[in-house]
């Protein structure tokens, strides 16, 4: 089996996708020569030329609703908004428009568009290069939302909303691109909709995603010392949302944890609390824990970034809580 | 080129058809039966047909939420228009869409769109799509003088001249963004400025001359077809009721209106040009007025969707 980076692997899904399908091309700011902020495009221009690796200017209105215009017409254009935060310029063409297209045609129009975009913090960017705002767009009808946290599955989500004809708003976080990771020799989609189970347990449930998923992972080796079993399930799409394997694996294991880097106020975890709370309030022996970020802007300096933001021993601290041992 | 004599009785018609549409569409409004909130173009028909009649097959528009004429004028039939604004199943848009949202796709008509410059860089990116496909289309855009504050209008031209591709950007300049006058929405008097300023080439034309606006878009479709990129087409046109249907206009000077109605109105001036009798306008009125009273017996017909049809259509 291949070893890839996340960033490999975002990659690989871009430009095996333009290698058999001319419909598929990629549009965004610095993404040609300089290979994208990230370098995820990096050598992509050669290969397929500028036509269809699109420098764009700085304009997220204008690349946002162009890749809705070019998707409505049958290509699959692949945006990248370089920053999660510049999503907020883009926002009224993704939600008013692409979101929407399909449904006030009554069903006419189809919209195949993906936008890549990316955040996290951990670097001190401040308060407007890392947000984790994958929430807000849960909350728009007519979009599909994918948060990935592996290589595997970077590659084959991203696969599948290249070749959904819906719109997808593809999430990757920033300190996740040079994490290694095993993928298929062939690129193998991963349905959207499908939760993964990382890691069996008996005794909590963390559903965890992005950059605290692999955070979780640590608290639950840790937990595992301590004699609690932690099973750790990646929704890895928000929307639609896998309710069932959380549903279940909350019924076995009686606890939940929901883990995520953005802010804890109306955060994603708040809609898994709630599901996992009406569909198996009869399993649960203990409230639902939730982890994000302190209800703060991010700020610059480092000790106080690193305090706004979760990390494994505040996911290990709500598993604890969720068994008593806290 | 220009419309030929034939051509231009037809127009005639399609403009009168427009205008009582529309006229019934206030009447409906004000009797309590259509919901929502509509907006007429009356005084403005000649742009919607004299730009769409330019338009060849496979080209596509995107609209405001003052879209009647242009949806019209796409192709779309008054039965299936009027029974949107019913909120009918038959209705173009399903009863999903309403006024400001009518759709044809079928015949090229991308959408009216509520967002004030909604539309605009979608018709970047549908031209995009047919220059990368070699594919001989343009994508119009319609739009007010309101829209070219928004960023979207300038970010949109911006790329489509960047990118030079098959676009015509149509304004239609009434001189009023909802009830605020063009002097105190924008600090230029000449909006093709605007359009200059990315590099585009831009034409200016009377908006209420339908002859004139068809050679214009004619014109501007032929440079943008040609791979040579899009252009603006700038057509001075004139709004001669309220922003929407109910607008008491306390902004603006009755007369002004009245007058406007009385000197620059498209459809008398091709009326006066081809030298219709009194008689035959009145046939013809007879004519189109008999075409929308059955629209809107067709709409009252219709099917009201099932409250449940509310959760169809959101995914694909």
């Amino acid at each position: 089996m291949p070893e890839l980076t996340y960033r490999e692997a975002v990659r690989d899904a871009l430009s095996t996708a333009m290698r058999q399908d001319d419909d598929v091309f990629i549009m965004g700011e610095d993404i040609a020569e300089m290979g994208g902020s990230m370098g995820v495009t990096a050598g992509m221009l050669d290969e397929f030329g500028p036509e269809r690796v699109r420098n764009t200017p700085i304009s997220e209105m204008a690349l946002a609703g162009a890749a809705i215009g070019a998707a409505v017409q049958g290509m699959r254009p692949v945006a990248e908004i370089m920053y999660e935060d510049f999503l907020t310029l883009a926002a009224e063409q993704i939600v008013n428009q692409a979101a929407k297209h399909r449904y006030m045609s009554g069903g006419q129009v189809t919209v195949p568009v993906t936008f890549r975009t990316q955040g996290g913090a951990g670097w001190s960017p401040g308060a407007q290069h890392a947000q984790q705002l994958e929430a807000w767009f849960v909350h728009i009808p007519g979009l599909k939302v994918v948060f990935a946290s592996t290589p595997e599955d970077a590659r084959g989500l991203l696969w599948s909303a290249i070749y959904d004809d819906n719109p997808v708003v593809f999430f990757e976080h920033r300190t996740l691109y040079p994490l290694k990771g095993d993928v298929p020799e062939e690129i193998e989609p991963i349905p959207i909709g499908r939760a993964r189970v990382h890691r069996e347990g008996e005794d909590v449930t963390v559903i965890a995603t992005g950059r605290l998923l692999h955070e979780s992972l640590k608290a639950a080796e840790e937990a595992e010392g301590d004699g609690i079993s932690v099973e750790v399930v990646d929704p890895r799409t928000l929307q639609p949302l896998d309710e069932e394997t959380l549903v279940t694996s909350v019924k076995k294991t009686n606890r939940a944890v929901v883990a995520h880097e953005a802010v804890t106020r109306m955060g994603f975890g708040a809609e898994v609390a709630s599901v996992l709370q009406y569909q198996a309030f009869d399993w649960l022996d203990a409230p639902i824990e939730r982890v994000g970020a302190k209800f703060a802007p991010l700020p610059f300096a480092p000790v106080m970034e690193q305090f706004v933001v979760p990390h494994a021993e505040d996911v290990l601290t709500a598993i604890k809580r969720t068994v008593g041992k806290a | 080129m220009t419309l030929a004599k034939g051509d231009l009785q037809d127009v005639l018609r399609e403009m009168l058809l427009i205008r009582r549409f529309e006229e019934k569409v206030e009447e409906r409004f004000r009797a309590g039966e259509l919901p929502g909130f509509l907006h007429v173009a009356i005084g403005q028909e000649a742009s919607a047909v004299g730009v769409c009649r330019a338009l060849e097959d496979g080209d596509v528009i995107a609209s405001t939420h003052r879209a009647h004429g242009h949806t019209l004028a796409k192709g779309t039939h008054p039965n299936e228009l009027m029974a949107e604004l019913y909120g009918k199943q038959e209705g173009c848009s399903h009863g999903y869409g309403g006024s400001m949202h009518l759709y044809d796709v079928e015949r090229g008509n991308l959408g009216a769109n509520a967002v004030v410059g909604g539309g605009l860089p979608q018709i970047t990116g549908a031209a995009l799509a047919f220059k990368l496909r070699g594919e001989p289309r343009v994508a119009v855009s319609f739009f007010g003088d309101g829209a070219t504050n928004i960023g979207t209008f300038h970010e949109a031209l911006n790329l489509a001249q960047l990118w030079t591709v098959p676009a015509v950007f149509v304004l239609e300049d009434n001189k009023w963004a909802e009830s605020t006058p063009e002097s105190q929405h924008s600090p230029i008097r000449d909006l093709s400025d605007r359009a200059k300023a990315f590099g585009m080439k831009a034409l200016k034309a009377d908006g209420q001359d339908v002859e004139v606006v068809y050679k214009t878009a004619r014109k501007a479709l032929d440079h943008a077809r040609g791979g040579e990129g899009p252009v603006f087409v700038h057509l001075d046109c004139v709004r001669f009721h309220g922003h929407y249907i109910g607008d008491p206009q306390v902004y603006r000077d009755k007369d002004e209106a009245k007058k406007l109605a009385e000197t620059r109105d498209p459809i008398a001036r091709l009326r006066e040009k081809l030298e219709v009798s009194d008689e035959d306008f009145s046939a013809l009125d007879a004519e189109v007025t008999e075409i929308v009273e059955a629209s809107v017996e067709f709409a009252k017909a219709g099917t009201d969707p099932a409250p449940e049809d509310a959760l169809k259509n959101i995914y694909a």
